[in-house]
């Protein structure tokens, strides 16, 4: 993945302007910056949500625009809202994931017991506190199996047992050839390479 | 790259997941669902109190009363349609999810019809009974509301698609809406009188049939360009 001069503009202010980056399988891009920088929007602008002023960016050697759903089929994302049903239980929530993406649902014991979430499945996913349900968007990345994870604060609402989890989740799949994007306020420590970008 | 060869969900897959959590979802909440079917049930059996009881005014008046109570109960729940989607973040994965967008919409629009309008059509006979609509009328009344329901459903999925980031965006829904909902209104509830005067109806449903195919088939593309702009 590659961006060239990459900028933004939100109302009369600009976010950045000729943001250059690349990122290779196994590597992590870090996005960090204070709040109200433009962490979220540029995340979101690479994802393809937002439209930036100017600039381009690049999947797999081919312009994003050309090739946007297989992008999509590659990108598994996270952000602050985490996307789930307050009605529908952890397990009917993730299974409503499997007709959207691929996933690989055989997996889904394991996960589960590895965010701790094993004894919940049944419960709907409103009743769960703001740290469980962020582990619940932890499980629909790791059931996922997408080759580019985008998060946004991805320790938000987390103990700390649960930040490295997270870190190593992150370090997995950067070994196993994935490559991440996260946005982030705090600094990020994670085995791989890593690359930084740095918003004003 | 990943050596595994990632397997893609079916499109049939990705739609009918998204009809059936929807369904689940007013399962679970059934007073989404009740509460404008409650609306269309009000508006429809008070109007005869309030016109009076004379036979002759009821038949006339029951078309017009029936579709304008079935329009507006649509409207009503439409306005929810990508909301809590949009709220919870749910609309970003769908947007974000390989499949087609304009497939996902679909199902959404489709699932909405089967949550708030299949179940007008098949309580709307209890109404037109009140109406003292002959049993010929009912059969054709049911016919002209099910094509109606569904082309306001996706109608109404472009208008939910283009208002769901704006707050209390019912006003302008309607606004969007009602004029593109115009001859469904106009061809529905004249077919209906024109069965009750026992006039061809053929004309007025083959119309009405044919709206709801282009809306099966326009409405979806331009719901799912609607919502990327708005979902910004």
């Amino acid at each position: 993945m590659s961006a060239k001069s990459l900028c933004l503009l939100r109302g009369d202010r600009c976010l950045f302007r000729d943001l250059d980056f690349a990122l290779q399988d196994g590597e992590m891009l870090v996005i960090e910056g204070p709040n109200g920088s433009g962490k979220t929007s540029l995340l979101r602008g690479i994802a393809g949500l937002l439209e930036f002023e100017c600039g381009a960016m690049r999947w797999n050697g081919r312009a994003l625009h050309d090739d946007y759903p297989s992008f999509r089929a590659d990108l598994a994302w996270l952000s602050h809202r985490v996307g789930f049903k307050g009605d529908l239980t952890i397990v009917e929530n993730l299974a409503f994931e499997s007709g959207l993406r691929a996933t690989d649902d055989s997996r889904m014991g394991n996960a589960l017991a590895r965010l701790g979430l094993a004894r919940l499945t049944d419960l709907p996913f409103r009743s769960l506190s703001a740290g469980q349900q962020r582990r619940v968007a932890l499980a629909r990345m790791l059931l996922s199996r997408a080759k580019l994870w985008m998060m946004d604060e991805p320790f938000t609402n987390l103990d700390k047992a649960g930040q490295s989890l997270v870190a190593d989740l992150i370090a997995e799949h950067l070994a196993a050839g994935g490559a991440a994007v996260v946005a982030s306020h705090q600094y990020l420590d994670i085995d791989g390479k890593t690359r930084r970008v740095l918003l004003q | 790259m990943s050596p595994t060869s990632v397997s893609m969900p079916g499109l049939w897959h990705g739609f009918s997941a998204v009809i059936r959590r929807d369904i689940l979802l007013a399962w679970k909440r059934p007073g989404d669902v009740l509460n404008p079917l409650f609306f269309f049930a009000m508006v429809s059996t008070i109007f005869p109190l309030a016109v009076g009881p004379s036979t002759e005014q009821l038949q006339f008046s029951g078309p017009g009363v029936v579709w304008v109570a079935a329009l507006l109960a649509t409207l009503l729940s439409l306005n929810s349609l990508f909301l809590s989607d949009f709220e919870d973040g749910s609309l970003d994965q769908l947007v974000l999810s390989p499949q087609p967008l304009p497939l996902l919409v679909l199902g959404k629009a489709l699932a909405h019809w089967l949550i708030s309008g299949l179940p007008l059509v098949i309580m709307s006979p209890l109404i037109a009974i009140t109406f003292q609509m002959p049993a010929d009328t009912i059969n054709i009344m049911m016919v002209t509301l099910a094509f109606g329901t569904i082309s306001l459903s996706m109608l109404g999925s472009i208008g939910a698609a283009l208002t769901v980031g704006l707050h209390r965006g019912t006003a302008l829904l309607g606004l969007l809406i009602l004029p593109l909902s115009m001859p469904i209104l106009i061809f529905g509830a004249r077919t209906v009188s024109l069965s009750a005067a026992e006039d061809g109806v053929a004309a007025g449903i083959y119309f009405l049939a044919a709206y709801c195919m282009l809306a099966l088939s326009l409405a979806p593309f331009a719901t799912a360009a609607a919502l990327r702009i708005s979902n910004e």
